[in-house]
């Protein structure tokens, strides 16, 4: 049995991720839409710390709302007149891209009422995963531990900033 | 009122597919990039909410949507390189437009 204030939280946290992503693929301007998907990235980390994972909501408000967002807003003003519309959708389009929308809806839907028994399970009590746990892990090459993933990602990051120079870089 | 996996499932369900329709409609390759930040996201919420209430001993899944969230901003980094480059050759980052390596 959750408090009234946890259901409340639930609430507001997920009709704004339901509105703000459908916000975010149907307004027509294109800064709107970046603006839109860094609410829901918003109502995303506020759902991990809802489920009580702070250091994973953190990363998630500085990596994606403070990166990733930044990133795409540069690259609209680099390349599209901000103020203008999206060109108008045709009729076909549409059509094809609500027909996937409510089938892939449908069917996971289908899926997760049907054949699966765990959807009902309720929220387990978990002690907080705390910076000191969360480091042994990142730093350990045991079971459940995530050191080699973890270099993994740095090699991959600095291909990435490599990439990044060469490709963008004027000739 | 007990929220259970699947009052979080479906918000995340939701945002995949608003994903979806955006990836097949819009034409700018920013909004299509848009489209897939959603998708990519609405998976990082299922692997949170997977990890939460089936195994909340182990931080798997926390782990999993942490190095999802590196490899999301570098493709995300790259793929912007690339647009920008795209709208330098051809003044336009239009899907429809760009047909120039079509055989």
């Amino acid at each position: 049995m959750e408090s009234v204030g946890s259901i409340i939280m639930y609430l507001v946290i997920a009709l704004s991720i339901i509105l703000f992503s459908v916000l975010t693929v149907t307004t027509r301007k294109i800064l709107r839409s970046a603006t839109f998907l860094l609410f829901t990235l918003f109502a995303t980390a506020a759902l991990y710390f809802k489920l009580d994972y702070e250091f994973l909501g953190a990363v998630q408000i500085a990596v994606y709302a403070g990166g990733i967002v930044v990133l795409f807003v540069f690259s609209i003003f680099l390349t599209s007149h901000p103020g203008h519309n999206g060109a108008e959708l045709v009729g076909s389009k549409r059509v094809l891209g609500v027909f996937a929308a409510l089938a892939t809806f449908a069917a996971v839907l289908f899926g997760l009422v049907y054949r699966c028994g765990m959807a009902m399970a309720s929220l387990p009590a978990m002690e907080n995963p705390t910076m000191h746990k969360i480091g042994q892990a990142l730093m350990g090459t045991g079971e459940y531990q995530y050191l080699l993933p973890f270099e993994a990602i740095s090699v991959l990051l600095l291909a990435c900033i490599i990439g990044g120079v060469v490709v963008a870089r004027k000739r | 009122m007990d929220i259970t996996i699947l009052y979080y499932l479906v918000p995340s369900l939701i945002m995949f597919c608003c994903g979806v329709y955006g990836f097949i409609t819009r034409r700018n390759m920013i909004a299509m990039l848009i489209s897939l930040e959603l998708m990519l996201n609405s998976v990082d919420i299922n692997f949170v909410v997977f990890n939460r209430f089936l195994y909340p001993e182990n931080m798997e899944g926390m782990f999993f949507t942490l190095f999802a969230i590196a490899i999301a901003a570098a493709e995300t980094a790259l793929a912007i390189a690339i647009i920008i480059n795209v709208f330098r050759e051809a003044k336009n980052i239009s899907v429809d437009d760009l047909s120039k390596m079509k055989h």
